[in-house]
């Protein structure tokens, strides 16, 4: 376990940590309006685009006969395996109680799909759809528990209507000893109930493919597969966030280098993990020779959709295999860059899953391709702005890092018999959570 | 026992004319998309002719083969619907309900001989077209996924007059107008549970093949291959 919470030469007080992780919630910079302003036109465009294309139809887009599904359906995936991973990977973090954990899930708000009137319990849509409002239930509760005790340190610092708000978020939080136990029980709970539910929803995304009889989509190994790539899009989605928030919510004291080291090297786990998920697919597939996966097969690998399957090979597995492998390259920006090509990997992927298969069905003869229109590409642009502007939102109606939880770490760190972070109720020395005066 | 309408297509016979394509988008109120429209793969038609070149130039013979829902007994299409907007009637059509689809196209997707059709924008008829509309099949709207229904309304209009004349339906009295519609005679319609139909008769020749049968579909329409040497 390495423990990175706080590294020696910056030993923060209790009051400091207040100040430099509330004062994103607390003072507002014309930065962040214009942040806003700019993320909010993005977004605004995207609403624009799609309600004219609710007004006008899908033809708009560039999907056709018979490639019925594309750009939307990848940013579906896509954003829920990002989500999903967020989650995932603090709720793993905080079971093997690692102390590096960056305590950065707020950022996940899986994308909502309410699209069914009267379901049909063999669809896998419906599955998904209750797969993604049990998530959707669970991830909130599970980002909720922790903020309770942030909620009430910023209760007792505002006045008026802020104060009544936070005020009811915080559940009437005291801080009392018997309140610390339940909340690190409840804690514990989602932490171990969110596991199953977050590996299940992505399982259930994988299977609105494999169940039907598309060449390269009838796959057993998707569950597993789409699993592993949200964890891996997860982790660099984590890494992109922390380096911006580090950069300019200034909290270089609080996230170190060693935090991206050690999400460096999940990330390259990650990335082995999924190529020997390609290959595993890529092989069964050739072996196997079967005609029509084959013609899905070369055209991925040598045909028209190549320079794009290509292209997230090295982003998923060249990039972050040379940069992360490598101690010396290992560094905040190595880690930076390899995420973000990570991104755009597994978006590609995403992509590359869906509409080869699509352009090469059995027939022959329906055989077709796919060109996004610019609706589809303002859409999508909008997801990723949408995404950071909640994600700014985020910060700053909740304190991005858990000031309780870091107090713990640094409490572990100095005390003479150190307690593990997360569990210990700190009734001992309970000044140190009070809020200023 | 309810029929189990199904159909035979004897490939020998089909000369590819489009007669068909042409009866049904009559039949039908399938909308035409216009030129722009239909080279962007937005083009509907519920029964096509396929056409597939044999050999090399000059020695190249062409094979037509006409497409339409195969009427599948285990059909990939009708699970995957959250809606039940595509499911099977207990005469063993595969039936579309306009008014449940929601428009997710994963039936098209699943399907894997493509043979559904999505309205990509709200469909128009340009005057006097709109004049000729079919008043017994109602128009679909933009989003709505449709396809080849085996003409139902000719089949509900049939069994409507049987059932008036207290009498049973004969073979060959509800036909789509595809079939109807063939110069050839290459497309039989009729009910698969009767085993002395025209259409049993030639689903039990040894040219008999079904498309894409490894798929695991079960459809109900039977394909005669050539015979005839190339």
């Amino acid at each position: 376990m390495i423990d990175g919470t706080l590294a020696p030469s910056h030993p923060r007080t209790p009051h400091e940590i207040n100040d430099d992780l509330l004062r994103p919630v607390l003072r507002t910079t014309w930065r962040f309006y214009a942040l806003v302003a700019f993320l909010g036109a993005i977004v605004s465009a995207g609403i624009g685009s799609w309600l004219y294309q609710v007004y006008r139809g899908f033809g708009i887009t560039g999907i056709n006969w018979p490639v019925y599904w594309a750009f939307y359906v990848t940013n579906f995936v896509f954003w829920i395996g990002i989500s999903h991973a967020g989650t995932l990977i603090s709720a793993i973090l905080r079971l093997v109680n690692a102390t590096w954990r960056p305590w950065l899930f707020f950022w996940l708000i899986p994308y909502p799909n309410q699209r069914l009137i009267w379901p049909n319990f063999r669809s896998p849509l419906v599955w998904d759809f209750f797969a993604i409002t049990t998530y959707l239930t669970g991830s909130t509760l599970f980002l909720l528990l922790p903020t309770i005790p942030d909620f009430a340190l910023v209760r007792d610092r505002t006045t008026g209507w802020r104060r009544r708000i936070y005020g009811a978020l915080s559940l009437g939080w005291r801080g009392t000893p018997k309140q610390w136990h339940r909340l690190e029980s409840a804690m514990q709970i989602m932490a171990i109930a969110i596991i199953p539910v977050a590996v299940s929803v992505h399982t259930i995304v994988s299977f609105d493919f494999s169940m039907a009889p598309v060449p390269m989509w009838h796959s057993t190994i998707f569950g597993p597969y789409f699993v592993a790539g949200a964890i891996f899009s997860g982790i660099a989605a984590l890494i992109i966030a922390m380096a911006v928030l580090r950069r300019f919510l200034h909290l270089e004291a609080y996230l170190h280098p060693v935090h991206f080291s050690n999400l460096g090297k999940l990330l390259l786990m990650m990335s082995l993990l999924w190529a020997y998920f390609i290959f595993s697919e890529r092989l069964t597939t050739w072996f196997g020779n079967e005609p029509s996966e084959m013609e899905v097969f070369w055209a991925t690998q040598r045909g028209g959709y190549s320079p794009l399957y290509w292209t997230m090979i090295v982003c998923n597995l060249v990039v972050p295999f040379v940069i992360l492998s490598l101690r010396r390259l290992r560094t905040i920006s190595g880690c930076l860059i390899a995420s973000l090509t990570v991104l755009v990997g597994m978006w590609l992927e995403r992509f590359l899953i869906i509409v080869p298969s699509l352009s090469h069905k059995q027939l022959a003869y329906s055989w077709g391709s796919y060109r996004p229109r610019p609706v589809e590409i303002v859409i999508t642009t909008a997801t990723f702005a949408a995404m950071g502007l909640l994600y700014v939102l985020f910060s700053k109606a909740v304190p991005i890092i858990s000031v309780w939880e870091l107090k713990v770490g640094a409490r572990a760190r100095t005390a003479p018999h150190p307690a593990p972070a997360g569990v210990a109720a700190p009734d001992a020395s309970a000044e140190l959570w009070k809020a200023r005066p | 026992m309810p029929p189990r309408w199904g159909m035979a297509v004897d490939l020998d016979r089909c000369t590819g004319c489009e007669a068909c394509v042409t009866a049904c988008r009559a039949e039908n109120n399938i909308p035409t998309v216009g030129d722009t429209q239909a080279a962007r793969g937005r083009a509907m038609h519920w029964i096509r002719v396929e056409r597939y070149f044999e050999g090399e130039f000059p020695d190249v013979r062409v094979k037509f083969r006409p497409v339409l829902c195969q009427q599948c007994d285990a059909a990939p299409c009708e699970p995957v619907c959250p809606t039940y907007a595509s499911h099977h009637t207990d005469e063993g059509l595969n039936a579309q309900v306009y008014n449940r689809c929601i428009g997710t196209r994963y039936c098209a997707n699943a399907c894997p001989y493509s043979v559904r059709f999505f309205n990509f924008f709200q469909p128009r008829w340009d005057k006097p077209l709109h004049l000729q509309l079919n008043p017994d099949v109602s128009v679909r709207e933009v989003g709505v996924m449709e396809k080849c229904t085996f003409c139902v309304q000719r089949i509900k209009a049939a069994e409507v007059q049987a059932k008036a004349e207290k009498r049973a339906l004969k073979d060959g009295e509800p036909t789509p107008a595809c079939a109807q519609a063939c110069p050839a005679q290459a497309l039989v319609f009729g009910d698969l549970n009767d085993p002395e139909s025209e259409v049993s008769r030639l689903s039990r020749s040894p040219r008999g093949t079904r498309l894409l049968e490894d798929v695991g579909t079960r459809p109900k329409i039977t394909y005669l291959q050539r015979q005839s040497p190339a």
